[in-house]
């Protein structure tokens, strides 16, 4: 009972990541669109949906007690509408700029959430954000269960709707632009536009990822949307294969698995005074996995795109 | 250049045009009209300006002063992509197919005006999007025979031949249904037996009304397909002409052979 209901527990978080690589698979997977601020986007969601729907608190601005989908919501507009700015000011820049743009805006949003504490609750972060199913939270079992329903029902349309897009005309221009961009051009294709487009989807989804992520923890600080967020997930997606929604899935669940696995070895083998330093071993344990991967199998292992040749 | 009376309008129309980089000008106040249903060729020297004229024609690269035209709509400052739209449509020297997409997926690309091209209508309209592909696939196969490459339809173009490629982007052009198309050196590094398909294909296409601007060096296939011919040199306009009389022209003689400097 109890290994049943850390699994639902377990797979929950894991989907949760699946659905920011996801995100992240729309713009670099599909579009090529090099997103290194990916804990940035996850930020805002999870922040806007906490304002909105957390009780009244007299310490910060917000708690305006709204309902959950309405918090769900506009978490996606705001990431999405955040993307989309920092798309439309930077997607004339080549990959490497808009690499270092985008970390520059989730260092932003960090430094934000950390100090803005009127509004975030600063370094404390935000508390009693409701949670779905709370009624059901004396039976761990029952509540993970529903919680695991949830997100994985979330986790489902978002992969329905990606695939969807991805086998559409519209992906198809996507996959243009990324083959060869004054190609796809002369053929009435705008650059821009398609790719501000993808680039906002992909925020608007990370965003939802965030929300879900802080309505199930019930609690947000800034500490958890640091650059190492942007890493797993990039992880994530280079192990289950760029290009691929199954592959993003499938990637997160495993490089979680990984990331759990290695923190329970450390937690249940070394002396517990060293066990803040081992935590590190955490990291190498993904970035071990991310060279073999990297070695044995470069396009992940559900390969999409196949390699260019020369 | 500006006819007022004989014929219908220019489909095209390059007035004053000049290009410059720094010091160096590329394309020199060239002006040129281009009129409905001819193959037009434009020759030159390497370094004549041939390609800088061309990328201006395809909006591409902007004019530093001077008029281009489509109809009697002032292009100049528009954008690549928008010349597609207004029945302009181009082909490239070396071959831009897109190489891990199907033959299919490349001819369906040049479609305009597909819904299913907008994000959200494939969640609000699907079913005029599906009719929408359907009608459109259709028609992209019976391009893909046109230019023979019917049976690799489903093959990524990156396993064709620079010949076949050409043919490619011939057929994806043509998708468009433009009025009139650029092509930019069609018999560059294709064997001779698939050249007799390009320009037989070509020559197909023009008889159905189109257009063609045609940038070439093989002066055989000039002078097979032009009704007329522009001949650049140091970024001006020598001369122009039919084929032979080109051909015969001592200018063009002497730009070719004497360093035209």
């Amino acid at each position: 009972m109890e290994l049943l209901s850390y699994a639902a527990f377990f797979l929950t978080t894991a989907l949760v990541f699946a659905l920011i690589t996801l995100g992240l698979n729309l713009q670099w997977g599909l579009t090529g669109l090099f997103n290194v601020g990916v804990a940035g986007f996850v930020a805002v969601g999870a922040y806007v949906s906490a304002i909105l729907t957390t009780p009244d608190d007299a310490a910060r601005i917000g708690g305006f007690a709204l309902p959950l989908p309405l918090g769900w919501l506009a978490a996606m507009l705001a990431a999405g509408l955040v993307a989309a700015i920092v798309g439309v000011a930077t997607l004339r820049l080549k990959s490497d700029y808009l690499a270092i743009t985008t970390f520059g805006v989730a260092v932003v949003v960090q430094l934000v959430a950390l100090n803005a504490q009127g509004l975030t609750g600063g370094p404390f972060g935000i508390g009693f954000i409701p949670r779905p199913f709370a009624t059901l939270a004396e039976t761990p079992l029952i509540f993970n269960l529903a919680n695991l329903a949830v997100v994985a029902l979330v986790t489902l349309l978002v992969y329905l709707a990606l695939e969807h897009l991805a086998k559409s005309p519209w992906g198809r221009v996507l996959k243009a632009l990324r083959e060869d961009e004054r190609a796809a051009i002369s053929l009435g294709k705008s650059a821009r536009f398609y790719r501000v487009q993808a680039f906002a989807l992909g925020g608007a989804v990370m965003g939802l990822a965030g929300a879900v992520q802080a309505h199930f923890i019930g609690f947000i600080a800034p500490e958890n949307y640091l650059p190492t967020l942007t890493f797993q997930v990039w992880t994530m997606l280079i192990v289950g294969g760029s290009g691929s929604n199954r592959g993003a899935v499938l990637g997160s669940i495993l490089v979680w698995a990984i990331w759990v696995g290695s923190g329970t070895f450390v937690a249940a083998f070394v002396p517990t005074d060293q066990q803040a330093r081992a935590a590190a071993l955490q990291i190498v344990a993904i970035g071990v996995m991310l060279c073999l991967i990297l070695l044995l199998r470069p396009s992940g292992l559900l390969r999409a795109r196949v390699p260019r040749e020369g | 250049m500006t006819t007022a009376d004989a014929g219908p309008p220019p489909v095209l129309s390059v007035r004053q045009v000049s290009k410059r980089y720094g010091g160096l000008t590329a394309v020199d106040a060239m002006s040129f009209e281009v009129r409905p249903g001819e193959i037009l060729g434009l020759i030159g020297p390497n370094g004549a300006g041939k390609t800088t004229m061309f990328d201006l024609v395809a909006g591409s690269v902007a004019p530093s002063s001077g008029q281009i035209l489509i109809g009697k709509d002032d292009v100049s400052r528009e954008s690549a992509h928008r010349r597609i739209g207004r029945g302009l449509a181009r082909t490239f020297q070396i071959p831009k197919p897109f190489p891990e997409l199907s033959l299919l997926e490349n001819v369906l690309l040049a479609r305009q005006g597909q819904a299913g091209e907008q994000l959200f209508a494939n969640f609000l309209m699907p079913g005029r999007v599906r009719a929408q592909e359907a009608a459109a696939r259709e028609k992209a196969m019976e391009l893909l025979d046109f230019v023979l490459l019917k049976r690799l339809a489903h093959e990524p173009a990156r396993v064709l031949s620079g010949g076949q490629r050409k043919l490619l982007e011939l057929a994806r052009v043509m998708m468009a249904e433009p009025a009139i198309i650029l092509l930019d050196e069609p018999a560059a590094g294709v064997n001779a037996s698939l050249l007799e398909v390009i320009i037989d294909r070509i020559r197909a296409i023009n008889e159905t009304g189109v257009t063609f601007l045609l940038i070439e060096h093989n002066i055989d296939m000039v002078s097979r397909l032009c009704h007329r011919v522009l001949v650049m040199a140091s970024g001006q306009l020598l001369c122009e002409g039919t084929p032979d009389a080109v051909s015969q022209d001592p200018r063009v003689i002497e730009a070719y052979l004497g360093g035209a400097a």
